[in-house]
Order: C-alpha cells, then structure tokens, then sequence
C-alpha cells in the first residue's frame, strides 16, 4: 500500500512537471522597435494558454510564462512568425514579414542601423 | 551507521545538485550567436564564480543564500541577474559603445490624458503644481479646468473644490489611495497636505474603483506622496506673499541600506497680518499657522518582490478670524466682537504592505491600513462646534489574472471603523460608523480597441445597512489617437452635515435637521447614480500635437441630504422628495502650439437642479458657464538645466444664483444672481540650475473683489449676518515669490 502511495506521489509530481501551468522559457525573437515589441507581445498573448509575454528591444529575448497543459513553444513560435518576426528556431515566411510596417524591417540592414541610436 | 552516512551526506547531495548553468553571449543587432569566451560569472559578494568556456558556457554552485548573479566582460556592460532558483539562463550583453551615448529626452506634458485606461482620468505631475507655486492640496487645481475651486465662506478662508458640480463631500480623496480626507477633516482636509510632499495627482471623472470604497459619486482624487528613493536628499521652498503669508518646507531624505530609505518633511507656514481692503471692519483672510510634519519609511526588497511604506504625521494647524478687533483672550464666546477660532489637531499613521511574486510577476498582493485621530476645537460667535474622529481603516487587495494578461482581477476586503464625537452649540451628538466589505474587479484589454473595467463590492455598514456597488467602465478606440469612454456606477455615503457645512456657523440661520427617523443625525444616507461618456482625440495641427476632449456626467441622486438656504435666517437639513441631479459637459482643447508654448482651452456648462422647499431650484454660488485658459511658456533648457518658464491661467465664471434674501430688510437683500467674475493668474519661475530656482507670481493680478462679502456685517450678532455669500475674491490681488533648493 505504502509503495503504491509512494508510486502515486512519484507519478503526480512527475506529471506537474511535466505539465506546468507556469512553465517559464526564454526565446530569441528578432525585431527592432517598440512597435515590434507590440506585435511580438501580442502575438504571444493571443495565443491559447500564455500568460504573460514581454520582449526586450535590446536583447531581442521574449520572456514567456505559459501553461504547459495548453500550449507549446512550437506553438507560440509558429503564431510569432505568422506576425512576420523570425524566432531562433523559425523563420518567418516572405509573405508574413512583408506586413510588417516598413520601420520595422529588421532584416534590411538600412532599417537596423536607423534604429541603432 | 549507514543511515548516518547516508543522513549526513544528504545535505552534500543536495548541495551538489544545486547549480546555475547557462550561456553568455553578445547582445547584437544581427541576432548573430556570439558566445562570449572568458566572460566572469559570480555571485554578488562572494568568491564564489566561474569562467565562460569557448561556447560562452559556465556552471556555478548555486545556495538559496546567493541571490545576485554578476556577469561582467571586458568591453561589456556588467549585468547583475536576480536568481531565485537553481535553473538554465541565456543571457546577452550589451556591447559598451566606444561613442559617448547620447540620451534623447521629450518635454512631458505636465498634465496628461491617459489614452488607453477605461478609467477617464488625468495625470497631474509635480511640474504642473509648480505652475501655481501652490501651498497645499487645496490650492493646486488652479491650473486643472476640471476642478472648480471656490471660496466655502467669507471668513475662514477655506478653498471648496467641486467636480462636475458637486462639493467635494462628492469626491473621494485619497492620498495613496487611503481616503483621507473624509468625516471631520472634510472642510479643511485639503489644507492639511502642503504642495510640495505631492508628487502626483490622479483625477477621475465620474464613478470611480471599487477598490477604493463606495463612497465616492462625483469622482476620486488621488494624490501620491513624494517617496523617499525618488525625492531629493535635501529640498527647501521658502513662500513669502504680499498679504505677509511665509511658508517654509524641507524635505530630508536618506537612504538606510539598499532596501530601507527614511524621509522627514517638515512644514509650517503662517499668517500675522490683519487685512481689510473692503472695510467692512472683517478680517479679509483668517491669522494662521500651520505645523506640520512627517517621517516616511520606504522598504523595497526587489528579490522578494516587498514593497512597503509606512508613515507618520502630525498637524496642528491653527485660524483665527472676524472682526478686526476681536481679541480671543479677551472675547471669545461674547458679544463684545464677533470672532472665530479653529484649531486641529491630527495624528496619523498609515501604512501599505505590497508583495509581488517575483516568478509570476501578475500575481501580487496589497495590504493598505490608516489610524487616525483628528480633532477640531472651534468656535464661530457664539456658536461652538468640536468634532473629534478616531478612525481605523484597511482594505487588503490580491492581484491576478485568469488565463492570461488580457484578464486581469482584483479582490479583496475592506473594513472601516469611524468613530464620531460632536458637539454643536450645545447639543452633543456621537456616533460610532462601521462597515466591512468585500470587492471584486474584473478588467478586460483585448490590446488594442477596447479596455473595460467592471467591479462589485458589496458592504455592511452597521447604519448604511447591506448593499451593493456596482461600476462599470468601458474605453474604445475606433480609430488613432481617439477614446470613447462610458461608465456609470454608484455611491452611497453618509452625510456629516455639520463637519461638510460649517460655513453657516458663520451665519446667525437657526439650524433644523427637518427628518427625525433615518440612522445619520435622523437623516437617510445619500445614494446616487453617476452616468459618464466622453470622447478624447488627439491630432496633429500644423505639425504640432494637440488633443480634444469632451465629455458629460449626470448625477442622478436617489437620496440626498439637502442643505436648504432659501430661508435666510433658516439652514434646513431633510431628505430630498423630489428630483436632485447635476449635468455637466465639457469641452477642453490642449495645443502645443510651439515647441516651448502650451495653450489649454476649456469650457463648462453646468446644470444642478435640487428639489427645495420652496420648489425646485438652481443649485446656489454654481454658475451655469465657465471659460478657463492657460498658457504656458517655457524656454529652451541651458546647460545645469537653467531656464525661464512663465504660465498664465483666466478662470472666467458666468453669473452665478443666490440663495434667497428677499425676506430680509431691504439693506440686507441681495440681488437675485451675482455678477460674473474673472481672475487673472501668473508665475514667472527662473531656473538657476538644477539646484536652484526661484519664482514669482501673482493672484487675481486685475484685482477683482467681491465688495460686500458678508451680509450685516455691520450686525454680527443681529438676525441677518451670514458670510454665506461667497462668490469671488475678498482680498483683492495678492503677489509672492518664493525659491527652491534641493541637492538630489
């Protein structure tokens, strides 16, 4: 009995950790201004199951707190791209990343530099 | 024995499995993977650290005592990470550029709209209270259209503030969001905060959080504090002002340790000097001093996400005033000289408990609690009136979201203890008031058209009864730069009917309270409904930011206690049979016309119509029509900051009614409306440097007074004196200069 107890504890908190309401990740996330910040955020947020989502300008790192039960990185990667913003992992279609405002076109090298300062 | 082995080897297991491993790498523009080889990696205060390897990675012991990852390379900002738990960081660091930086700063608007907020509410910043080298809470609206500031009565010199045309018993007024001035420090409360300890002034239009009580109608008034961490070390303003008024504030600041700070705020202001430009043989202004300080405490500890304040005060603030040879030694309480003392005595303590969990930074917590004990010993003629109020207040407030970011809630409890002790002529009157209740507010932001707040409390009040509050609040923004905004919502309140009108003390009208039966001084509580919708657009003219808003409030009361002048030797109290409600629209444009140049424009219209005795009537000394405009000039900042900055404010007020006289003798009628009045406001401030500036100003700069401000004046003690009759400025123009120090 005591084992199976022992067994059943072992088993929920293997399953809590795998399944965290408030997993936490770290993620590349290219762009340039506060109106990607914008954009960035929001796709996070609009996604099923994140809770919070806040980009860094400088640092391009999007600091994610999501509910493991719901979603995925893949997932939220896959709704960040769709914006038009390439991730460590995915890059963002042609056609996405031609919506994006013309400031915002963090892959021409003329955009970068006008948002050096 | 094994076991012991094993008991005493546990600790160094878990030790061993506790470590922080991670990557450093080069923040770049490119989004290029730059690992940085070499990179130092320790923890604050300790030996204990590591090197980057080749891959930019490195694995640290990590301790629940250690808290301060420093990650430093050469040619590199140096980070300080805060780390709470064994895990895996990424981390980039900022390249140093070799060019010198340079920092772009925008002028802010002194005053601001707030554009994405369900709430319709204005932020008033310290720069916009130095426009008005303003001395205390009360006096710091002149340049907000807003608020209305007027005169209660000709003799004490209180400033009354109303808001869409109703007094300020209306509005709640916070100070960090503890209602403060409230029960008995209702008719001078606002006098009691000087002008340089506000930081900021949050102003909400219509009904306002339920977080904050049911209490308020017309709309809240929030007021932050100057805080320890962000003041400066050492600040002084010295006021002196043609009718021989000084003030005198310092601020001292000092920081304990990294998380404790200590601020003490001293200030005192007095008035010696016998005025009477009108000769009607009355002080113009009362005599006063005023002491009052406070010790601020301010604990931040970021790691563990605590924020804590707790401060102390204490007021003592003294007024004499009436006829210019009243001597209170000599003829307090006769007939020898009409005089009247007011004298307070206030100590609060008050403090605010946060916590914000620092993993999930959504999640947070509030603890809020004020004691006080005021008391005011006064007398007017003939009359005494003292009110002592003890009163213990708390509201406890939990943070979260459901889902995600776009949900966010508020909940908690509240409970309030007020204590009432009276004394009116000579009947004593005193109550004990308690209530607890408990709220919940739901905001909804979709990020970008709409933003709704919707909030319920419900309360037990031991003479209010149960009941329910509910506020709604909704933002939408069709299209750029634009906020329709909506709410309605409703309060309940208690009515001080002598500590909200002590001006008729100053009057020789008989005081009735008209109903026998509610539970406050025989009267019902007030309820009333406050409906809102306004629309704030922001364009562009002529290359230059400007915006637009206007909006219109009506106040439906259910129930109302009413204050009835009609009789003019009569002040009735009853409950209201009838209609009572007040409209209000504005209009207000703000222009930026030149870089340096602001323009402000506004325009009121008020309609306050109350079911009296004698029918229903005009709400009186309320005028239909306002025109208010500011002006604003500021020169191009210098090196150390030095500059001129000039600011002109007219406030125009249309004709406004007066309560009825024709009963009286003909010498002591008075016309049915007053003419209309307009007053001419200016500060000229020259900036030295960041350390020193000096001003100087002038109020009602074209002089207008109101000639004949107390009726009988003549007759004191006879049947028909009565100061009642306020509608412009008794002293006639008034100029002061002053200067700032602070060392920050």
């Amino acid at each position: 009995m005591k084992k199976i107890i022992m067994s059943l504890m072992f088993l929920a908190g293997v399953a809590a950790m795998g399944q965290n309401k408030n997993a936490k990740a770290s993620l590349e996330v290219d762009g340039v201004c506060m109106m990607c910040k914008d954009r960035i955020e929001k796709a996070c947020i609009k996604t099923k199951g994140v809770k919070s989502a806040i980009w860094n300008v400088d640092t391009h790192e999007l600091k994610l707190i999501y509910d493991e039960r719901k979603t995925n990185l893949d997932s939220i990667q896959k709704n960040i791209v769709a914006v038009g913003h390439d991730t460590q992992e995915m890059t963002a279609s042609e056609e996405a990343y031609n919506t994006v405002h013309a400031c915002c076109r963090y892959r021409d090298e003329e955009v970068k530099s006008d948002h050096q300062n | 024995m094994k076991y012991l082995i094993y008991f005493l080897m546990f600790p160094v297991f878990a030790f061993s499995q506790q470590e922080v491993k991670g990557m450093v790498l080069e923040a770049n523009n490119e989004n290029k993977h730059i690992p940085l080889a070499g990179a130092n990696v320790y923890w604050l205060n300790t030996s204990i650290g590591a090197v980057t390897d080749i891959d930019g990675a490195f694995v640290v012991p990590y301790e629940t005592s250690y808290t301060q990852l420093v990650i430093s390379y050469v040619g590199y900002k140096t980070d300080t990470l805060t780390i709470t738990e064994p895990k895996i960081i990424r981390h980039w660091l900022q390249p140093t550029s070799e060019l010198e930086q340079v920092t772009v700063t925008s002028r802010k608007q002194a005053t601001s709209k707030l554009y994405l907020q369900a709430e319709n509410t204005m932020l008033v910043s310290s720069d916009e209270l130095l426009k008005a080298a303003c001395c205390n809470l009360s006096e710091s609206f002149e340049t907000n259209p807003s608020i209305d500031v007027n005169f209660a009565d000709a003799i004490s010199g209180t400033r009354q503030i109303k808001m869409l045309g109703l007094t300020s018993p209306y509005i709640l007024i916070a100070m960090e969001n503890i209602p403060t001035v409230r029960g008995a420090s209702q008719a001078y409360g606002l006098s009691f905060t000087p002008g340089t300890w506000v930081e900021s002034i949050q102003i909400t239009k219509g009904a306002g959080s339920v977080v904050n009580g049911y209490e308020s109608i017309a709309g809240q008034i929030n007021a932050e504090l100057q805080k320890p961490t962000k003041d400066d070390k050492l600040f002084v303003n010295l006021y002196g002002a043609t009718s021989e008024r000084i003030e005198l504030n310092t601020h001292f600041n000092v920081k304990l340790s990294d998380k404790l700070s200590t601020g003490l705020y001293l200030h005192g202001n007095s008035h010696n000097k016998k005025h009477d430009v009108n000769d009607d043989v009355f002080l113009d202004m009362p005599l006063y001093k005023q002491i009052n300080v406070m010790n601020r405490w301010q604990y931040t500890d970021a790691e563990k996400g605590i924020v804590s304040f707790f401060n102390f005060r204490y007021l003592d603030d003294q007024k004499q005033t009436g006829q210019l040879e009243f001597d209170p030694e000599r003829d307090k309480l006769t007939t020898n000289a009409w005089g009247s003392e007011i004298d307070t005595r206030r100590f609060d303590f008050s403090g605010k408990l946060g916590y914000v969990n620092p993993e999930l930074p959504w999640r947070s917590m509030g603890l809020q609690f004020a004691v006080s004990n005021h008391q005011q010993d006064s007398y007017f003629g003939m009359r005494i009136y003292d009110i002592e109020q003890n009163s213990i207040y708390s509201n406890l407030i939990y943070n979260s979201i459901i889902g995600d970011s776009r949900h966010k809630i508020k909940t908690g409890v509240s409970f309030t203890y007020d204590y009432y002790d009276e004394l009116v002529e000579s009947t004593e009157y005193a109550r004990v008031d308690n209530s607890v209740g408990a709220f919940f507010e739901y905001n909804f932001d979709n990020l970008e058209k709409l933003n709704l707040t919707a909030g319920l409390r419900v309360d037990q009040h031991n003479r209010l009864g149960f009941f329910v509050t509910p506020r709604v609040h909704v933002r939408y923004t069709p299209w750029e730069k634009s906020a329709f905004r909506a709410s309605f919502g409703r309060g309940k309140r208690s009515a001080n009917i002598f500590a909200e009108n002590q001006n008729l003390f100053a009057s020789s009208r008989q005081i009735q309270i008209l109903n026998s039966d509610g539970s406050i001084y025989g009267l019902d509580p007030e309820i009333a409904w406050n409906y809102g919708v306004s629309y704030l657009q922001g364009f562009n003219l002529f290359g230059r930011k400007a915006d637009v808003t206007l909006d219109f409030y009506r106040t439906d009361f259910e129930n109302q206690v009413v204050v009835d002048f009609e009789n003019p030797q009569m002040a009735t109290f009853s409950n209201l049979e009838g209609d009572s409600y007040a409209n209000s629209f504005q209009a207000e444009v703000n222009y930026n016309i030149h870089e340096h140049v602001d323009l402000r424009f506004a325009y009121k219209y008020y309609d306050v119509q109350t079911q009296y005795q004698t029918g229903k009537k005009e709400r009186p000394l309320t005028p239909k029509h306002r025109l208010f405009a500011n002006a604003g000039f500021e020169t191009h900042r210098r090196t150390h900051g030095a500059q001129w900055k000039f600011d002109v404010t007219y406030n125009w007020l249309g004709k406004q009614r007066f309560a009825a006289t024709s009963s009286n003798p003909l010498v002591y009628q008075l016309s049915d409306y007053t003419p209309t009045v307009g007053t001419l406001n200016a500060q000229v401030t020259k900036v030295f440097s960041t350390k020193f500036e000096v001003y100087l100003g002038g109020e009602n700069i074209t002089n207008v007074r109101q000639g004949n401000p107390i009726l009988a004046a003549d007759d004191p003690f006879g049947p028909y004196f009565d100061s009642t009759f306020v509608y412009g400025p008794i002293f006639g123009s008034m100029y002061y200069a002053g200067l700032r120090f602070r060392i920050q």
